[in-house]
């Protein structure tokens, strides 16, 4: 019970999962802290759901393991499925039983006590929001409560580590902004929560950030820091009137290391945003496009993740 | 195994069977259907053989020779021709299957004492029923000869002569010898480890196709809990088929009940165990319903029907074949079932079986279990 005592909740250390010859996991190690929001920024295939598969005890991993709840993922899966909630990409309730129905089963399946049921579910169906629907058939719900429900069911034996494999994939943008508010909530009572996504916005929303990309780990740490020590390089915002001709204007310019259409405008990235501000002034000026607007900026987690993704695939084509 | 997450499965899954009315309707329909179809169509007795009769004879002799094959049930006489030809014909049409030429002089040769020869003409295509029609001819034939033969040594001895060796039959268990007291014990039984099998192989693989059997896999749930859970809840339904059909029998084909209801009751409990696990087995390797389903269907339709001496003694087939059939739970199943229906035997007799059956179900639970247990990919 080490790891559950010095405040990790998960532990994982040179996991390694292939799969024949594709290595979906290479080498992967991190901790999720007590009470924490871990989230797993990546594209699709990129293995963050085989982590959380391995960890939730429903793959076996090739080479290193992990600690979950103080139990190891190779030895005890039986004892860390009492101390987990799961919920996985594909909703995946019983569509034809009542929301009641579904609460119920999963308290029985996950051993609540018979006396904590009752008050467990109501919490559950509160948190939901679907007092009012208790009786509805689970296959009639919209989208957003379904996947309420879903977390609702995940966490109704008071799982100390939640693990949520894109829960917000296929709902609306209120939804989402509705269903993180709960992360929140189950949070801060004391819920360690391990979350998968590939929305940025989403990734910004947690406490500690790792990005993963075919297979590895390529960077890990608050969000606001993974943005601060974003490159040696800088990031302009560009307006211009012509875009497609400034971008050919600047792709050739020594100094910009790329340029990048971003909503209505550029963003260019820089080694020195002061000589590169008087260069590309210069250089439209010649060609004529006039400049709308062009201002360092803060960069995004998009800007973070494509350079370092970019900066990989430089590193092993 | 806890009871209480085994109890939980159970209900969840009787909730389903409850909740899809379409299927539940034809789980309860089918096995009334099949037997009513079944039971009529695969009607194995051969009788009122249509028959065409050629007398060229026009005797008393063979009139009274006409008059047998009219007064028994295995012949329909359909009419009389003046040639062979005019048989020919009728059965290369269809119209009948046998044809009866009696010669010009058959009265001469038996009033003189001497042999007389007979040609019956048989539609070979349908073999079966020739070669039965073939035997009620031989021995009708047979008897007549020997009446006639007797009647002629009479006449001439003056005294009552009869045949010294007389064979006296008596054919136990089914003594009308229909074979529908042979075919519906034994089709109950066949059926039922069909329908057993296709109720269940749908079940894991849906949760595979929803993907609940992943969220499933990830709680305390055990394996073991969820085959037996899924079992007992699919278990009320095929006990509902199994009574349903033994009324049928009884009731609508007059089959004769001679054994105990409750050796049946315990031993179709134990089968139909058997034949629930191997649903679910079959849905867990294949994981999509449309390959279980076919999967259900092939691996028990065929050896149930075919291997399970329901329909085709086991005695008759080639060895290889018969050692395969030792396999076959349908097998035991169908000895059991006429047993109690027919024989009234009890488990004294019938434990071999129940033994058997007992072991498929055990060794099937455990590769079920084992085969959910691999987890994913």
């Amino acid at each position: 019970m080490t790891t559950a005592e010095n405040g990790s909740a998960v532990e994982v250390q040179d996991l390694v999962k292939a799969f024949g010859d594709f290595v979906a996991v290479d080498h992967v190690s991190f901790q999720v802290k007590k009470g924490e929001i871990f989230g797993f920024l990546g594209p699709n295939g990129a293995g963050k759901s085989t982590v959380i598969r391995i960890l939730c005890g429903l793959l076996t991993p090739t080479s290193g393991g992990g600690m979950v709840a103080g139990f190891d993922v190779g030895e005890h899966p039986e004892e860390i499925r009492k101390h987990i909630g799961y919920m996985s990409q594909k909703f995946s309730l019983y569509d034809d039983l009542t929301v009641e129905e579904n609460i119920d089963f999963f308290s029985r399946i996950y051993g609540v006590p018979r006396e904590r049921r009752g008050e467990r579910k109501e919490y559950v169906l509160r948190m939901a929001g679907l007092e009012d629907r208790r009786a509805t058939t689970t296959r009639l719900l919209a989208g957003g409560w379904k996947q309420r429900l879903a977390l609702g069911c995940a966490i109704v034996h008071e799982p100390s580590i939640l693990f949520l494999d894109e829960p917000t994939s296929g709902v609306d943008p209120i939804a989402r902004r509705g269903f993180w508010d709960l992360i929140y909530q189950l949070a801060e009572a004391g819920h360690s929560i391990l979350v998968t996504t590939h929305y940025m916005d989403e990734a910004e929303y947690c406490h500690r950030l790792a990005l993963i990309y075919r297979g590895k780990l390529i960077a890990l740490g608050v969000p606001l820091a993974l943005k601060r020590d974003m490159h040696s390089q800088q990031l302009l915002q560009l307006d211009t009137s012509d875009l497609l001709a400034t971008m050919q204007a600047l792709e050739a310019e020594p100094g910009v290391m790329s340029v990048a259409v971003f909503g209505a405008g550029l963003h260019v990235t820089v080694q020195d945003a002061t000589a590169a501000t008087a260069r590309i002034r210069q250089v439209l000026e010649q060609k004529s496009i006039a400049i709308r607007r062009l201002d360092g900026i803060q960069p995004s987690m998009e800007d973070v993740f494509v350079a370092l993704i970019e900066a990989e695939d430089q590193r092993t084509p | 195994m806890k009871l209480r997450r085994t109890r939980a499965v159970f209900q969840k899954e009787f909730r389903h069977i409850l909740r899809d009315s379409r299927s539940l309707i034809m789980a309860l329909v089918l096995p009334m259907f099949q037997m009513l179809l079944f039971g009529y169509a695969l009607n194995l007795d051969v009788d009122r053989i249509p028959t065409l009769i050629y007398d060229a004879d026009q005797s008393a002799a063979s009139r009274a020779l006409i008059e047998r094959f009219r007064g028994s049930r295995f012949f329909e006489i359909e009419g009389f021709v003046n040639s062979y030809a005019g048989i020919e014909k009728a059965i290369d049409k269809s119209e009948v299957l046998m044809g009866l030429a009696i010669p010009r002089d058959y009265s001469q040769r038996i009033s003189a004492g001497d042999k007389a020869n007979l040609q019956i003409l048989l539609d070979g295509s349908d073999s079966n029923t020739a070669s039965i029609g073939l035997s009620y001819v031989e021995s009708m034939v047979q008897n007549y000869a020997l009446e006639v033969r007797s009647a002629g040594q009479e006449r001439l001895a003056g005294m009552d002569l009869t045949s010294p060796v007389e064979a006296r039959l008596r054919i136990w268990y089914n003594n009308t010898l229909e074979s529908k007291n042979y075919i519906v014990p034994g089709l109950i039984a066949a059926m039922m480890m069909v329908i057993a099998a296709l109720l269940t192989s749908l079940t894991v693989a849906r949760e595979w196709e929803m993907g609940t059997m992943e969220q499933l896999l990830s709680t305390p749930v055990r394996a073991e809990e969820i085959v037996m859970g899924k079992m007992l809840a699919f278990f009320v339904v095929g006990v509902v088929d199994t009574v349903v059909a033994s009324l049928v029998g009884i009731f609508i084909y007059g089959v004769p009940f001679r054994g105990s209801p409750w050796v049946l009751a315990l031993t179709t409990v134990i089968f139909l165990t058997g034949a629930f696990f191997w649903g679910i087995l079959v849905s867990a390797v294949a994981r999509t319903q449309t390959l279980a389903y076919q999967m259900g269907l092939v691996s028990t339709f065929l050896p149930s029907f075919l291997l399970s001496g329901f329909m085709y003694a086991i005695e008759n087939m080639p060895a290889p074949i018969q050692v395969i059939t030792h396999v076959v739970p349908a097998r035991y199943f169908v000895t059991i079932v006429r047993g109690i229906f027919l024989k009234g035997v009890g488990l004294n007799v019938l434990w071999g079986e129940v033994l058997f059956l007992i072991a498929f179900s055990s060794i099937v639970f455990w590769l079920a279990t084992r085969k959910l247990k691999q987890k994913l990919a």
